[in-house]
């Protein structure tokens, strides 16, 4: 297990860090805008936000190439923007607009883009570890060297789908990496109330592959231990499980009004905020100023800016297209 | 020459996995066993572990797998043993298979074919007896095929794997040993028509997979009474023959359906309400139908018989409906 301060001094890092603080604060500043517009009814549906935890997702997405596959949760609008999804699309998709990366079909829960390899937004918990593993599989038959990654809540540990899974990509020894973002509540249940082995990567480990837990507050740790979990992968050491250990600092979703958590322990983790973390960290080194943050803050709030534009210039998808993609048109 | 349906299944899935590199078969005891069913006999040693591949007793995992394999550019086979088990992957089948493509706006389709054997009558207790395709036909972006002919066996599977979207194939068990005469160039057949399997102008008989032997029986059976019944494969549960069914319909004025699902919420009540619904004023008497009884399909076997489908319930409905009309 990795809990660490970022490391400092390596004139690398600077640069690394800097572009997590980025993706991370991108990540923050579009959630925050769905709030917001969530909250002003110009989005409906459910809508899981991943303020809190967005040093996974940058880290992860730091360590894969541009032609690895990605398969996530409902709470993955983080995900598909550090992807490459443009945030634009994001929004627009939770308009319902047709200007949406699945054309308003698919919503917050279920972004897709078939051109950054983004499979999903799967709103079935562990619904998505099957689907991995068969990308993976294809992946291994083709004789390419894709990794597949498919993140999960650790919710998912409870369901069989995430047993058979792990069985069945070791067995065949798949190119996945399986990243548990452990936030400690399935929708509102504890780990330690539905578990009864809370160390998720032991659980892991009992397929016979290798997993490990990593402080997913800390960016450059994800990021660390992402990079040398995919180069495991790609060169055939079969799949790699990582338990990020994180937490949401906001309700499950736009409706939960947060009974089974006491705001002390909120307010605890908040502390290890990790873009502050991260930006407090750089700061230390001299080679980040706050001009520097004030300057990266700016570029993402006009990129949300822009896209926020974009979704409300939008329209929706005419409604005698409304049979369209049952089945493919040929 | 002559064949049985698990031989022309297994020519066809011997030929899928000949012609084309990405597919593959993968399911419970397909490989070294040789197929629950012996349909795969002789493919693991053919093809090889990579090619036919048996998995651990995992339906939600391996149908899954098979769902991403075909979104990476692989045509899989996948073999969930009967369709009682498929229960344990209806998630995959229903909430990834079916919907991916919609959900993603048209970009990700899923060209999958998944088999399964259905259907009672071997004696082998109420979980092993179902007959779930109907419900299958109940969801949009799949499609339903019930092969019940060696033709169809050898001719629909390269069909469904050339469909972009995925296809369920129901086996039923009692057909495996369904002997028939098989044309040597048969090949791919249309997924999409019903068949007219016999011509008769009195009463249409309209069934699909494990009934229609007793359904062509009980057509015998009513032909030496004087009643030509014309009988109607559907062969696709999902997208429906709507044309066919109201063309057979319009020709006789009467319709019993044959299906060994369960009555109540059934695929037989679909028909029937098409039937109504587009065709009411043809009908010279109600639509009837011939179902399972609404119970768990029994063990015993007079229980058992007294609960399936028969030719002499075919034959009483058919008689009911020609006698019962003007």
């Amino acid at each position: 297990m990795t809990h660490r301060t970022p490391p400092t001094g390596s004139p690398g890092v600077p640069e690394a860090a800097g572009h997590l603080l980025r993706q991370m604060l991108r990540v923050r500043r579009l959630e925050e805008q769905c709030v917001e517009l969530y909250s002003a009814a110009r989005i409906r549906g459910f809508l899981h936000v991943y303020i809190g935890e967005e040093a996974v997702a940058a880290g992860i997405m730091s360590a894969l190439g541009p032609e690895d596959a990605v398969v996530a949760t409902y709470r993955e609008h983080g995900h598909a923007l550090l992807r490459g999804v443009p945030a634009g699309a994001i929004l627009a998709e939770m308009y319902g607009h047709v200007q949406g990366c699945c054309r308003g079909r698919g919503g917050s829960m279920h972004l897709f883009d078939a051109a950054t390899h983004f499979y999903g937004g799967n709103a079935i918990v562990a619904g998505g570890l099957p689907l991995a593993v068969g990308m993976a599989l294809a992946e291994r038959m083709a004789g390419r060297a894709r990794v597949t990654a498919c993140f999960f809540g650790e919710g998912a540990a409870a369901e069989g789908e995430f047993h058979e899974s792990l069985n069945l990509a070791a067995l065949s020894r798949l190119p996945v990496l399986f990243c548990c973002e452990n936030n400690l509540y399935a929708m509102g249940t504890a780990l330690a109330r539905s578990q009864s082995q809370t160390d998720l990567a032991l659980k892991a480990a009992a397929y016979e592959l290798p997993a490990w837990s990593v402080d997913g507050m800390d960016a450059l740790a994800v990021e660390e231990s992402a990079r040398r979990a995919v180069d495991a992968v790609r060169a055939g050491g079969g799949p790699h499980f990582l338990e990020l250990r994180t937490y949401r600092f906001r309700a499950h979703s736009m409706f939960d009004p947060e009974r089974y958590r006491d705001k002390a322990e909120v307010a605890r983790w908040t502390e290890r905020d990790p873009i502050l973390s991260l930006r407090r960290s750089l700061e230390a080194t001299d080679r980040f100023s706050e001009d520097d943050w004030n300057a990266l803050d700016r570029e993402v709030a006009a990129e949300m800016e822009a896209a926020v534009r974009f979704a409300e210039a939008g329209a929706p998808e005419p409604l005698d297209d409304l049979q369209r993609f049952v089945y493919s048109e040929r | 020459m002559e064949t049985t349906y698990r031989e022309a299944m297994r020519t066809a899935i011997r030929e899928a996995l000949l012609q084309d590199d990405r597919v593959f078969l993968m399911g419970e005891d397909v490989g070294a066993y040789g197929g629950c069913f012996a349909v795969s006999l002789g493919l693991f040693e053919e093809f090889g572990p990579e090619r036919v591949r048996d998995t651990p007793l995992s339906e939600s995992a391996f149908v899954g797998a098979g769902i991403g394999a075909a979104l990476n550019g692989m045509r899989p086979i996948v073999e969930i043993m009967t369709v009682n088990f498929s229960l344990l992957a209806l998630d995959q089948i229903v909430n990834n298979a079916a919907t991916l493509l919609h959900m993603s706006g048209g970009q990700f389709n899923v060209p999958l074919v998944i088999r399964m054997t259905t259907g009672a009558g071997r004696q082998l207790g109420a979980q092993h007896s179902h007959s779930l395709e109907g419900w299958f036909a109940h969801v949009p972006g799949l499609r339903i095929l019930t092969p019940a002919t060696v033709e169809d066996a050898r001719g629909m599977l390269w069909t469904a794997l050339e469909d972009p979207d995925p296809v369920l194939i129901f086996e039923h068990g009692s057909l495996y040993n369904l002997s028939g005469e098989l044309a040597e160039d048969a090949g791919p057949v249309d997924i999409h028509a019903a068949a007219v399997r016999r011509e008769g102008g009195d009463v249409s008989l309209i069934t699909y997979g494990g009934t229609l032997p007793l359904t062509l029986e009980a057509a015998d059976r009513l032909a030496a009474e004087g009643i030509e019944a014309e009988v109607l494969d559907l062969r696709t549960l999902r997208p429906l023959d709507d044309a066919a069914i109201l063309a057979t319909v319009v020709k006789t004025h009467r319709a019993v359906v044959v299906d060994e699902g369960w009555r109540s919420g059934s695929l037989s009540a679909e028909i029937s309400a098409r039937i109504t619904e587009s065709a009411f004023y043809e009908l010279d008497a109600p639509v009837a139908r011939v179902c399972s009884a609404e119970v768990p399909i029994p063990y015993a076997r007079d229980l058992e018989l007294a609960a399936l489908p028969s030719a002499e319930r075919v034959v009483a409905a058919a008689r009911e409906a020609v006698g019962g009309g003007g």
